[in-house]
């Protein structure tokens, strides 16, 4: 995915200036910077839940800026949110199902008819639903109530449902906050295990050590500008990155 | 387990159905279960929009009243065969939703609610000024009754089958629906609309949808309710009856399909069994919307459940959410 | 000079329609502002405030005094009705909060039913009855009361908000109720505030045009509904949305009426709405959403 020169003002405030980034194939990229920085601005653009008044944003090779949210849903990008977006009144399997929606295809009346190949898909959905829950660790979950889930799994749960839109690349925003060290754990070995199943991610987050680790190439932004681009090295070393943390010691991380 | 589940409640419902016909004599009781059936149609359509969707239409009794006066207008003044008519009225009614739909269901909250509530204070303005058309405030006559293969539905008694049998197919596609990928995505929405759109869900096709259907299922009851009465009037279709849906639907219970039979029967029946309650109709209405509401937010039977299943779950050691 | 003459009679009564209109799309504006939320019950305390006007004179012939403590009493309900059902209230959703406030407002007009049966009463107008002759058109001496009543409220309520430190309180609490409550300021205490004033200003309108229109139980409701319709045609962050929605609809009505047909009336209303809704949602004013 490519962004360029993307812009986006409100009102008098200019969240995001010329932001020009890459974010390679089968990478970890993630993007950082202090708040306020225009980084859940950056990742409402991209999904198309914002349309930038300026740039473009490139995806497998089309122009994806300014398409509506589902559009981008079935072009195979899929998110989490900072505020988890779970359905609270439906079960944990019953979340990841709507998952696979821009999988199949059985619409209203064939819903309320229930063909017989209406009721084949929906097994189908029923057991590659489970299939994800089980990768994420919540097969055990699966009838209760997605509203019960204590935070780190409800995030474990987005991400498990998120997976089953079957998308190439994946945006997770700020997927550590409000987790412990042994949840921050889990999922970075999360991450990583994405990565080897061959996603692209996307990942904006504060967590320094986690971002560290498990990123490629790092972005940051300060004020809506990017004032850095590169692998974890180099950023820790950036004079301009570390002024923009004033305060924040990760470098001993 | 589930399917001996789902055969288990239509065995019942088909039982309970047949006894009744079987063993009730009197006209009364069925003209009354069949208000009831009629009431329940409209308030499964009016629970799909509100309850499991969660758009709020103030003005549902217009698409009852168009389905009534299509197919009152088309058999009474124009001898149009009643099937034919009932189609009809799925048409103008499904196409007024659909036209109205579009625009309104662009807003949210109380934009929307005005927007329907509008919608339906126009509708039935029309229906009482048009007067050569629908007759006026003083209504339609002369509608005739449905018939079978010849056989005509003109009493209570002869009725109540029908009707019934038709509220079974609607409630048993309603629960197919509910629990599909189209009820899944609704459901979905409700609860949050950018995680269904970040999920592929087009959001507003979807309350279109839906909205579009449940106007299907008011026309449906509209249309019965015409050839039921053999005449209609514009006061049964305004404000009021809207309200008195959504109470049904709040107390019965939000997103519940069962619990729309629940309230449409109790609110049905409840204000015929008690004369005396006609004066404190209204207020007792008013009543049972506010505090059902500030109690228990989901509706009475989903709220109750609801209480049920945390509390379950609270022993197993599960966060209750605040 | 016959088209000039119906126009001109047509706006006085549209404008005097509009006046009304205006106070209760202000009510509706004023808690809308503090809290967010939408009173359905706002159209009922019009018709508790002329209703009670109504009762209070019967008792004690003195229009001041009736009009006095109809609005005391229904301010009261108000704020009853802001500590009853709209405090305990565990989920403040639109939807929960609409079906609340209808609830509200339905159980009040059936309290009203019970309380002063179907029939309509008449208030006696403020001062004489004699038509006063504008040129080609007649207008009442009760207009002007409408008019001017309405203009002096418009006022004093510009100078509370924008002058008075309790006026900004509530502002404040529209704009940000937390950053409001962390200043000190008791957000709670403006939330009954509002609802106090949106009453007191439904009551007055309700008596203001009960020797016009007469007094029923069930003339909140339309009332109400426009009014709504008439604060969201104007735009409902601000008062002068209101305001001008108010004379808007009034006007708009009144030449309906007298140029297509009068059957028709209480649709102009709704279709102005579904106009306003559809293409231009923040209203003429455009307030804020």
């Amino acid at each position: 995915m490519e962004l360029q020169r993307v812009s986006l003002a409100f009102g008098g405030l200019q969240a995001v200036e010329q932001v020009s980034f890459e974010v390679a194939k089968g990478a970890i990229k993630a993007v950082i910077g202090p708040n306020g920085a225009g980084k859940t601005t950056l990742f409402n653009l991209v999904t198309g839940f914002l349309a930038p008044q300026q740039g473009r944003i490139i995806f497998q090779g089309e122009e994806i800026q300014g398409r509506p949210a589902h559009r981008i849903a079935w072009q195979g990008i899929a998110r989490t949110f900072q505020l988890v977006q779970l359905f609270d009144h439906m079960t944990v399997l019953e979340n990841v199902m709507v998952g696979r929606h821009r999988l199949s295809r059985s619409g209203l009346l064939a819903g309320a008819l229930q063909f017989p190949w209406t009721r084949t898909e929906e097994k189908g959905i029923r057991a590659e639903a489970m299939e994800f829950l089980e990768f994420v660790g919540l097969a055990n979950r699966a009838q209760q109530p997605a509203a019960i889930l204590p935070l780190g799994l409800k995030r474990m749960l987005e991400i498990a449902r998120a997976l089953a839109s079957a998308p190439t690349l994946l945006l997770l925003d700020e997927p550590a906050s409000g987790l412990d060290a042994v949840e921050t754990e889990r999922l970075k070995d999360l991450i990583l295990a994405l990565k080897d199943r061959g996603l692209t991610l996307l990942l904006v987050e504060h967590d320094m050590g986690l971002t560290m680790e498990v990123a490629d190439e790092i972005a940051v932004l300060n004020y809506g500008k990017l004032i850095a681009d590169g692998p974890p090295r180099a950023i820790q070393k950036n004079p301009e990155v570390i002024a923009a943390y004033l305060g924040t010691d990760w470098q001993s991380q | 387990m589930r399917l001996s589940r789902f055969l288990n409640r239509w065995v019942l419902y088909a039982l309970a159905v047949l006894g009744l016909a079987l063993f009730l004599r009197d006209e009364y009781s069925f003209t009354l279960l069949n208000f009831i059936g009629i009431h329940a149609l409209l308030v499964v359509g009016l629970n799909l929009l509100l309850g499991y969707a969660g758009q709020i239409s103030l003005g549902h009794a217009a698409f009852f009243g168009l389905g009534a006066y299509t197919s009152g207008i088309l058999t009474a003044t124009y001898g149009v065969n009643p099937w034919l008519a009932m189609a009809a009225g799925l048409g103008v009614s499904g196409g007024a939703a659909f036209l109205i739909g579009i625009p309104a269901l662009k807003l949210r909250g109380y934009y929307l609610a005005m927007a329907t509530l509008g919608f339906g204070i126009i509708v039935y303005i029309f229906l009482n000024e048009a007067h050569d058309l629908t007759g006026g405030p003083s209504g339609l006559s002369g509608i005739p009754s449905l018939s079978l293969a010849g056989f005509p539905l003109n009493t209570p008694h002869r009725l109540y089958l029908l009707i019934w049998i038709i509220l079974g197919l609607i409630l048993a596609l309603s629960a197919n629906l509910v629990n599909s990928r189209t009820g899944r995505a609704i459901r979905a929405l409700h609860d949050s609309e950018a995680g269904a759109e970040s999920l592929g869900v087009d959001t507003f096709r979807m309350k279109l949808k839906i909205f579009v259907w449940s106007a299907l299922y008011a026309s449906l009851a509209g249309s019965l309710y015409a050839h039921s009465l053999n005449f209609i009037a514009p006061g049964s279709f305004g404000f009021m009856f809207s309200i008195k849906l959504v109470t049904m639907v709040v107390l019965g219970g939000m997103a519940s399909i069962w619990g729309s039979l629940l309230g449409a029967g109790v609110l049905t029946v409840l204000p015929e069994m008690l004369t005396v309650f006609h004066d404190f109709e209204v207020v007792i209405f008013g009543a049972i919307l506010m505090v059902v509401m500030i109690f228990l937010p989901r509706g009475l039977v989903r709220g109750i459940l609801d209480l049920y299943e945390f509390r379950r779950y609270k022993k197993k050691g599960g966060h209750i959410p605040v | 000079m016959e088209i000039f003459a119906d126009l001109l009679q047509y706006l006085i009564s549209g404008l005097t329609n509009g006046a009304i209109y205006a106070l209760i799309a202000l009510g509706f504006g004023i808690i809308y502002n503090t809290t967010t939320i939408i009173n359905f019950a706002q159209g009922e305390m019009v018709m508790l405030g002329a209703l009670a006007a109504i009762s209070i004179y019967s008792l004690t012939p003195s229009l001041p005094l009736a009009f006095l403590g109809a609005v005391v009493l229904v301010t009261l309900v108000g704020l009853v009705f802001e500590r009853l059902a709209l405090r305990p209230v565990k989920d403040p959703s639109p939807i929960t909060l609409i079906i609340i406030t209808v609830g509200g407002a339905v159980f009040i007009k059936g309290v009203a039913m019970l309380l002063w049966g179907k029939e309509a009463f008449n208030l006696p107008p403020f001062s004489s009855n004699a038509p006063i002759h504008l040129g080609p058109a007649t207008i009442l001496p009760q207009n002007l009361w409408v008019l001017g009543i309405t203009a002096v409220s418009v006022a004093a309520l510009e100078a509370f908000f924008r002058l008075t430190l309790v006026g900004k309180a509530m502002r404040a609490c529209a704009y940000n109720t937390r950053a409001a409550r962390l200043v000190g300021i008791a957000a709670g205490r403006m939330v009954q505030l509002s609802f106090g004033v949106s009453a007191a200003l439904g009551a007055a309108a309700g008596i203001l045009i009960a020797p016009l229109t007469l007094g029923v139980y069930d003339m909140g409701t339309m009332l109400g509904l426009k009014g709504f319709s008439a604060a969201i045609i104007g735009g409902l962050g601000s008062l002068s949305g209101g305001v001008l929605g108010g004379l808007v609809l009034g006007v708009a009505e009144a030449l309906a009426t007298g140029f297509i047909s009068s059957g028709y009336r209480d649709a102009v209303a709704f279709l102005l709405l579904l106009l306003v809704l559809f293409l231009r949602p923040q209203g003429l004013v455009g307030g804020r959403k």
